[in-house]
């Protein structure tokens, strides 16, 4: 339940019985459909259109659209998907939600590109958490959030059109943006040290140059009405053949680029890669190499279906040997202590307040690379301060009828030490053995 | 809970409250002061110092390049060369008080361009990205001798790496959520001896210094620049306290401009300039036994690139200010701009070393032996020379 979800609610228990791999597995779905309470939220083309427009009237109209859609379609969404973690059923297809999500990470850090951000996840990571890794890559590079956030649509061809133009009116040498290629083979599939060079990057970002959206600029080709929907453009495109890692790719518009991602996703380097951070995520901080090979293997076996490799992670025998080896994000922590008190309709001080004061409010990494995987990004002195802070005010707010005892024994009861069941028993009210159970280590880990 | 628990449970708060920790500090082992502040994403050093009367510099920059001193808008001439970005004013003053020193064309051993490695590098202190799992400063702290007491400081709610290790480090960030109370504290003490990674961080949490900072001409401001001001307000009033912390890291976000950077490092830099202003005055006379370092990851393309922007690069900038720094001097080699002295013919040659400068403040400000500081901050950088004389003879 820790391992593998959000840690236990009464419900868990008697869904898992005596097969906690069954469970796991039954949850591993070809197909996922959007949860219903996710369903009608708007989708990112509609929200970004009016972006888009509110960003040709003035800048004004356009900041007041955006604070606006902040507290909407951004915090309304972020609350149901809290919502929905905290109820579902099929929690470790969440944890794979929360764990791609992370690896493709958008962020508000682009203050543009926030409002669109849950509707990203909820339309190219979603879908395809137990689908093809390469149909969730291109899904992704292609959606006009990550475009936007890696600035790929201000990429332009220096020999296209566009570019040809630009370069003599300007007098620049390069109309190129190498910023998503770059993430691309570093942070989404081949790793940093997975043998490509400088080069491999200029390449990659020429191949993927036109890969745009509409709407978002004005000019002939951008009109208002233009719709925030994935576009090549072939006019920024740059033409001539590629050579990425040593293969070469004629000239092909947008297959070209389409190609090289293929490519990239049947890389052994980005198995490796994959295989190493999902280990680091649920075996341990240093992921033992025979567990990544066994999972790299089935990742190049499979050509990256991820139910194929979300199976042969429970599979692990490494997973099942230690107790509690990782600790619990902030989101994580939130998640499981409405959970596990089955306060299934969280408030937004007790969601969204702490986990800005966590570093960890939804979609706002610090960068590409997403939040850290490792317990020190977690514990640390201050963070584990405001951590109890937030349990202990959360804990006088949970009605009466939460006996501590209870649900000691179905969120850590078989992991439990000792002396942790010994400072619960101590406490000097209800309250506070609620927040000593849920401050222990054993509740923050997993 | 029944009523049989509850008694139960209340019986216990008297054993507890004797555990009060009692806060023992060693002696003062050093009165110098040092702030690193770490600009995260790859600060473009030839927006911040720009060596504005050379024409290669215009060329490859057409739309982004800073024009003269005498336009409006140029920049704050140095040297007939170089410039401040006119929103380095703050940083202007120091200089001219001889109280800062930049060192162009400079950077860590590392040569890709991933913000994370380079980072990595840049914290861990050993040359390679994943070197060594914690931070040189923490491992320099470890040569200072401060015993049990807490020299580091952190600011910001996480550990950054660069202070991570076996040396226990203090933090302070700011926070909405509710103090809890006393007794509580001293029983997650008991809660948490058994598990050593939530004992040690929850050790270091306890029995700082809490800083009185004010709000006082921050509330207007955006969220993050106030994070950044009350984190430099902290930090000033910790590191003044008599039996404070000694060397604090900040960190700011937000240099990663691959688009649009003249807007964005116009704010950035206002705000650090602020910020610098903040430290100064709140150090007060300890301003005297300051060091403030402040680097990135990596420089930034020397030529501008299509999204009025610059992509990842090489050698950038490191800046040294604070009251004991011998300053009002630009330091270091120069490699210029042609297109023959670029590093791969994209990035500003790093001809000058961010670990030099360091082993030098650790040398000279702090203190620290020569050989700790190769041997054990700096493993395996005998190529790299410590830069020498940047700290006033008398400080």
């Amino acid at each position: 339940m820790n391992r593998f979800g959000f840690g236990g609610n009464q419900g868990d228990a008697k869904r898992i019985g005596s097969d906690p791999r069954g469970w796991i597995n039954s949850q591993i779905r070809d197909s996922q459909s959007t949860p219903a309470v996710l369903s009608n939220f708007r989708s990112s083309e509609e929200i970004f259109t009016e972006v888009n427009r509110a960003r040709m009237e003035s800048r004004e109209t356009l900041r007041t659209l955006m604070r606006n859609l902040y507290k909407t379609d951004f915090a309304r969404e972020c609350m149901a998907r809290a919502g929905h973690m905290v109820r579902t059923k099929d929690p470790f297809a969440e944890r794979m939600v929360l764990f791609w999500s992370n690896h493709f990470t958008v962020s508000r850090s682009k203050w543009i590109v926030g409002p669109i951000i849950p509707a990203y996840e909820r339309e190219v990571i979603r879908p395809n958490i137990f689908g093809k890794f390469s149909e969730m890559l291109a899904a992704v590079v292609q959606h006009p959030a990550m475009i936007t956030y890696l600035d790929n649509h201000l990429s332009v061809g220096s020999n296209s059109n566009v570019g040809r133009r630009r370069i003599a009116r300007k007098g620049i040498k390069t109309t190129l943006n190498e910023n998503l290629a770059r993430e691309i083979l570093e942070l989404h599939t081949l790793g940093v040290d997975g043998g490509y060079s400088q080069q491999d990057i200029i390449e990659l970002a020429k191949s993927i140059s036109g890969w745009s959206h509409g709407g978002i600029r004005r000019g002939p080709h951008y009109s208002i009405d233009s719709r925030a929907v994935f576009r090549f453009e072939d006019s920024i495109h740059e033409p001539g053949h590629k050579i990425i890692l040593g293969k070469r790719y004629r000239e092909n518009g947008v297959h070209e680029g389409l190609q090289a991602l293929e490519d990239l996703a049947r890389h052994p380097s980005t198995a490796l890669f994959i295989a190493t951070k999902l280990v680091r995520h649920f075996v341990s901080d240093d992921p033992p190499n025979e567990a990544v090979a066994k999972i790299a293997k089935v990742f190049s076996d499979t050509e990256g279906d991820l139910a194929a490799v979300s199976n042969a992670i429970v599979e692990l025998d490494e997973v099942w040997a230690t107790p509690l080896p990782k600790v619990k994000s902030a989101y994580e922590l939130i998640i499981a202590a409405h959970r596990s008190v089955g306060d299934i309709n969280p408030k937004v001080k007790n969601v969204l307040q702490p986990l800005r004061e966590l570093g960890q409010l939804p979609f706002s990494a610090p960068s590409p690379q997403g939040w850290g995987d490792r317990s020190q990004d977690w514990i640390a002195p201050t963070a584990l301060i405001r951590r109890v802070q937030w349990l202990r005010r959360y804990s006088r707010q949970l009605p009466s009828t939460v006996i501590p005892n209870e649900i000691a024994k179905y969120t850590i009861g078989p992991v439990a030490e000792e002396n942790t069941e010994k400072w619960i028993g101590l406490a000097t009210s209800r309250d506070a053995a609620l927040a000593t159970l849920f401050a222990s280590p054993e509740f923050q880990r997993r | 809970m029944d009523r049989r628990n509850f008694i139960k449970y209340s019986g216990a708060a008297v054993a507890a409250s004797s555990l009060v920790p009692s806060a023992s500090f060693a002696a003062a082992p050093t009165e110098k002061r040092l702030i690193v502040i770490i600009l995260r994403g790859g600060l473009d050093s030839l927006h911040a110092l720009a060596p504005y009367a050379d024409s290669e510099y215009s060329r490859v920059r057409p739309t982004l390049a800073l024009s003269g001193p005498s336009e409006e808008g140029g920049v704050i001439d140095l040297n007939g060369y170089f410039g401040l970005h006119p929103a380095l004013a703050g940083l202007y003053d120091l200089f001219q008080k001889k109280e800062a020193l930049l060192l162009p064309a400079s950077s860590t051993r590392y040569r890709n361009r991933s913000h994370f490695d380079a980072q990595n590098l840049l914290e861990n202190g050993s040359g390679k990205p994943f070197g060594i799992k914690d931070g040189w400063l923490n491992r320099a702290i470890s040569g200072i001798g401060g015993g049990s007491r807490r020299l580091g400081l952190a600011l910001g709610p996480v550990v950054p790496l660069i202070l991570l290790g076996k040396e226990g480090v203090q933090s302070w960030a700011k926070s909405k959520l509710p103090e809890v109370d006393e007794d509580f504290l001293v029983r997650l003490g008991n809660l948490y001896q058994k598990d050593p990674l939530f004992a040690e961080a929850y050790k270091n949490a306890r029995g700082g210094f809490k800083p009185n900072v004010d709000m006082d001409g921050l509330q207007s401001l955006r969220r993050k620049e106030k994070d950044i001001l009350l984190a430099s307000r902290a930090a000033a009033e910790l590191l003044r306290a008599p039996k404070g912390p000694r060397i604090a890291v900040m960190e700011m976000q937000g240099w990663d401009t691959h688009f649009g950077q003249s807007w964005r490092l116009d704010k950035l830099f206002q705000l650090y300039s602020k910020s610098l202003r903040e430290l100064k005055a709140g150090l007060g006379p300890e301003w005297l036994n300051t060091a403030v370092v402040t680097v990135s990851e990596f420089g930034r393309t020397v030529a501008e690139n299509g999204s009025k922007g610059t992509d990842h690069g090489t050698g950038g900038i490191a800046i040294l200010a604070g009251g004991a720094v011998n300053g009002g001097r630009i330091i270091g080699k120069w490699p210029g701009l042609a297109e023959g002295a670029l590093y791969e013919g994209r990035d500003l040659r790093p001809v000058n070393s961010h670990e030099g400068l360091f082993k030098g403040v650790l040398v000279q400000h702090l203190g620290l032996k020569d050989s700790f500081v190769e041997e054990v901050v700096f493993p395996d950088s005998s190529a790299v020379p410590r830069l020498e004389g940047v700290f006033r003879l008398n400080s």
